[in-house]
């Protein structure tokens, strides 16, 4: 039998068969369905947590009670996880630890596109990198067993291009049930309590590890050369391989499904083949540096860019301007001009809006954070003036703060974000004596990355209830006097609450309040515009919302895409948007 | 086009739109499809930000093997265009031989509705896509859709209108599509489908 798979829905069955019973993760895409998928399969743990750190701490607690776990996270979130990472590396672990790790060539949904190949290389651990789903599948596996060979954490390294890219899987029989006992906690200090005394006796073992792991690297299957034509020799793994096998169909490959540690004997072999080695792969020349290091002759990042990710159209006419191929040189897809674009927007409805559009009119300097929020940055807003990773922005306000501006500083955290990393800068402020003010936006879930429960949702990834943190409550806990919750649709209160925290010499929170519209599926008949009341002063329309639109002499309102949240309504100076009387219709 | 299925080795679908109209539920039915007759199919689609309302496009691909899950440049066979701004958009994918099934729908972009662009007229876009040489098919499949209840089943009536292009049993296509939509609302879906295969392809 065969099905359709994401190469994320095709890791968490591969984790399934392989008999990972926890997993742990925080959202981000292109990672987020890895934990979502895994979570729906009989007999396993899952959890959200509330950040990479602590989840890569839960599955490492996991394995080192002897089980087999899972940690997702995407590129960034491994920063986040990094000070576990590099010391597990040291511990090893008594079960297994497969770290799945999402990378973001071309920023498709991310704030930088780092290339994590790295963190295998500089933390010393073995990292495979599938090419599609079904090697995902069979990755995750291999991940494991290489985890429990040599007592190493395995990151198994995916991209955008591999995790929402759908293709079949052969599917397997369900793995055997088995019973486990409960056993005896191993207690083994000098390999899991990491003082100076102990880590310097692991790192030698580290080290011989990592040898032993770049002779299996020679003899895994991951890894294979594909004999072809004497005249190119291709290396690539991951997604790059099936670009590469388009654009070069006839050379000689050799296929890596471990990005780290690299087989040299294999990258010799390949050499002694062939006229030319090329290296493919997105990103930084992680694969060329080695083959350089071994002193053979490469192509690689003079040939194909480090920026952004590749397709077979890209890396043909790379191919061809390097002459490695016959080809037009120079040729370029002829692409649509000049049509309006079409940038992701706050959708109608969001509740975020309203106190974008108060900050915009008070003119606040905004210290932003990252979630769908982030869109408050996007005009006619333009209510955000900063976005650098996630909880940023209330230690970014605070050093503002230090340093005098002219302007109302402000920092604006979403509510899944303010869980995630948040809470530490927040206690900061109270610490050092700080005064600034900070608005979370509490729509009670994570609305980015797809409506994934937090610390305040109430309810757990498996549906259990739980308590639902309150912001208010543990902002008061930690020391602040001046808190506010406010319901972002009393406009006016709004303005004033905010004006109120500006006037403040203390440090300050408002949370404000109200679910995710996409997520309750709210929807009340649309408003509709009295054209004669209308004076065209542009108010309505500064609030960015879609199914406004300007025509001539007033505006209309698209009652299909309206959710009737009538916030256009309360910044119309005139009156001019009434809500539609029953006659009038509208969808409910 | 009939009997195109045996000739061609290959197939490469373009789904285009706006994110949250249901590109990524039609393009899952066209692979589910390509399975089911026995091709090797690979698609890529998008998740995250754009999601929020921004511009759009899955990739489906049917061959006898698939490595890129990418279309290239100029090789679409078909477009299926969810709205028809998100129809031009794309040109660099099409060439002579693409048929462009197009959703006679608009969804104004921000630029637009604040009256700081001009959304192109319909001749315009039909233009841009004749000139890369492709075939242009309108199709009212929102107006088909809002008739049967609810506008997200405009991707289902082009779903429809496509399938008239391929010779595999019309069940393949019904069972691909039941197989992924929800129970309860499997017959709203067939009747869509069924909507779709009434226009002239
Ligand atoms: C370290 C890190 N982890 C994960 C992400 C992915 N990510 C971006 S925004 C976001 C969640 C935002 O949720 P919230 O703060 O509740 O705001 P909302 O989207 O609900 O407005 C996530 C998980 C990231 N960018 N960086």
């Amino acid at each position: 039998m065969n099905k359709i798979m994401s190469g994320n829905e095709a890791i968490a069955y591969g984790a399934y068969l392989a008999g990972i019973k926890v997993g742990a993760g925080y959202p981000g895409t292109p990672s987020t369905e890895v934990m979502e998928s895994f979570s729906r399969y009989p007999g396993v743990y899952a959890e959200w947590s509330p950040n990479e750190k602590v989840a890569l701490e839960v599955a490492i607690g996991a394995a080192y009670a002897g089980g087999r776990a899972l940690a997702t996270m995407k590129h960034v979130g491994l920063n986040v996880a990094a000070d576990p990472l590099f010391t597990v590396s040291y511990t090893g672990i008594k079960g297994a630890l497969v770290i799945v790790d999402a990378d973001d060539p071309s920023l498709h949904s991310s704030q930088n596109e780092q290339d994590n190949r790295h963190y295998a290389k500089a933390a010393k651990i073995a990292m495979l990198e599938p090419a599609d789903s079904e090697e995902a599948k069979q990755f995750v596996k291999i991940a494991v067993e290489i985890s429990e060979t040599f007592d190493t954490p395995v990151i198994l390294r995916s991209t955008t291009r591999l995790s929402h890219s759908r293709c079949i899987v052969k599917l397997e029989d369900e793995p055997a049930a088995v019973e486990i006992e409960p056993a005896a906690y191993e207690r083994n200090a000098p390999k899991y309590v990491m003082v100076p005394a102990h880590a310097r006796q692991r790192h030698p073992v580290v080290e011989e590890r990592l040898k032993k792991l770049a002779e299996y690297a020679e003899t895994t299957p991951v890894n294979y050369i594909e004999p072809g034509s004497g005249d190119l020799g291709i290396i690539a793994s991951g997604v790059s391989y099936q670009y590469a096998k388009e654009v070069f169909p006839g050379a000689t490959f050799l296929k890596l499904g471990m990005a780290y540690p690299m087989p040299e004997k294999l990258i010799r072999d390949l050499a002694g083949r062939v006229k030319q080695v090329v290296v493919v792969e997105e990103l930084d020349p992680f694969i060329e540096e080695h083959v350089r290091l071994l002193g053979i002759p490469v192509k690689g990042k003079d040939v194909f860019p480090n920026i952004g990710e590749f397709s077979q159209g890209r890396v043909r006419r790379c191919a061809a301007a390097a002459g490695l191929i016959p080809g037009k040189i120079g040729a370029q897809p002829v692409q649509s001009q000049q049509l309006p674009v079409r940038p992701p927007m706050l959708c109608p409805g969001c509740a975020h809006r309203p106190i974008f559009y108060a900050l915009q009119r008070l003119r606040a300097a905004v210290f932003g954070d990252i979630g769908c929020y982030t869109l408050g940055a996007a005009p006619p807003l333009a209510a955000m003036h900063t976005c650098l990773c996630m909880g940023a922005s209330i230690g970014n306000v605070h050093g503002a703060d230090r340093v005098k501006v002219k302007d109302r500083t402000v920092a604006v955290i979403g509510d899944s974000t303010f869980f995630h990393s948040g809470i530490t800068p927040l206690i900061n402020l109270i610490a050092n004596g700080g005064n600034s003010t900070v608005i979370v936006l509490d729509n009670r879930i994570t609305a980015m990355t797809g409506h994934q429960p937090h610390p305040g949702t109430g309810r757990t990834l498996m549906g259990k209830k739980v308590p639902d943190i309150s912001i208010e409550a543990l902002a008061r806990a930690v020391g602040f006097n001046k808190v506010d919750v406010i319901s972002p649709y009393d406009f006016k209160n709004v303005l004033e609450t905010i004006k109120d925290h500006f006037q403040s010499r203390e440090p300050s929170l408002i949370v404000s309040q109200y679910p995710c519209v996409l997520n309750i599926r709210e929807r009340k008949p649309s408003p509709v515009v009295d054209q004669d009341a209308c004076n065209e002063c542009g108010n309505c329309l500064r609030i960015g919302c879609s199914p406004m639109a300007k025509v001539d002499g007033g505006v209309t309102i698209d009652p299909a895409l309206c959710t009737g949240c009538g916030f256009c309504a309360s910044v119309c100076g005139r009156g001019a948007i009434k809500a539609r009387t029953n006659e009038g219709g509208g969808e409910h | 086009m009939k009997g195109v299925a045996n000739i061609k080795r290959k197939y490469d679908f373009l789904f285009t739109g706006v994110g949250g109209q249901g590109t990524i539920l039609a393009s899952d039915i066209v692979s589910e499809v390509g399975m089911r007759c026995g091709y090797d199919v690979k698609k890529s689609e998008v998740h995250g930000m754009s999601q929020r309302g921004g511009a759009v496009e899955s990739h489906v691909r049917w061959g006898e093997k698939v490595y890129s899950p990418l279309i290239e440049e100029g090789e679409a066979d078909f477009l299926l265009a969810f709205e028809m701004l998100e129809a031009a958009r794309w040109t660099q994918f099409v060439s002579a031989g693409t048929v462009a099934l197009v959703n006679r729908h608009r969804i104004l972009p921000p630029t637009v509705y604040l009256g700081q662009a001009k959304y192109p007229e319909e001749k315009e876009i039909e233009d841009i896509l004749t000139g890369a040489g492709s075939k242009v098919v309108w199709i009212e499949g929102t107006a088909r859709a809002v008739e049967l209840g609810n506008p997200a089943l405009a991707g289902v009536v082009l779903l429809g209108t496509l399938s008239k292009y391929f010779d595999e049993p019309l069940d393949v296509w019904e069972n691909s599509l039941m197989n992924l939509v929800p129970e309860k609302f499997r017959d709203l879906n067939i009747k869509a489908f069924h909507a779709g295969r009434e226009f002239q392809g």
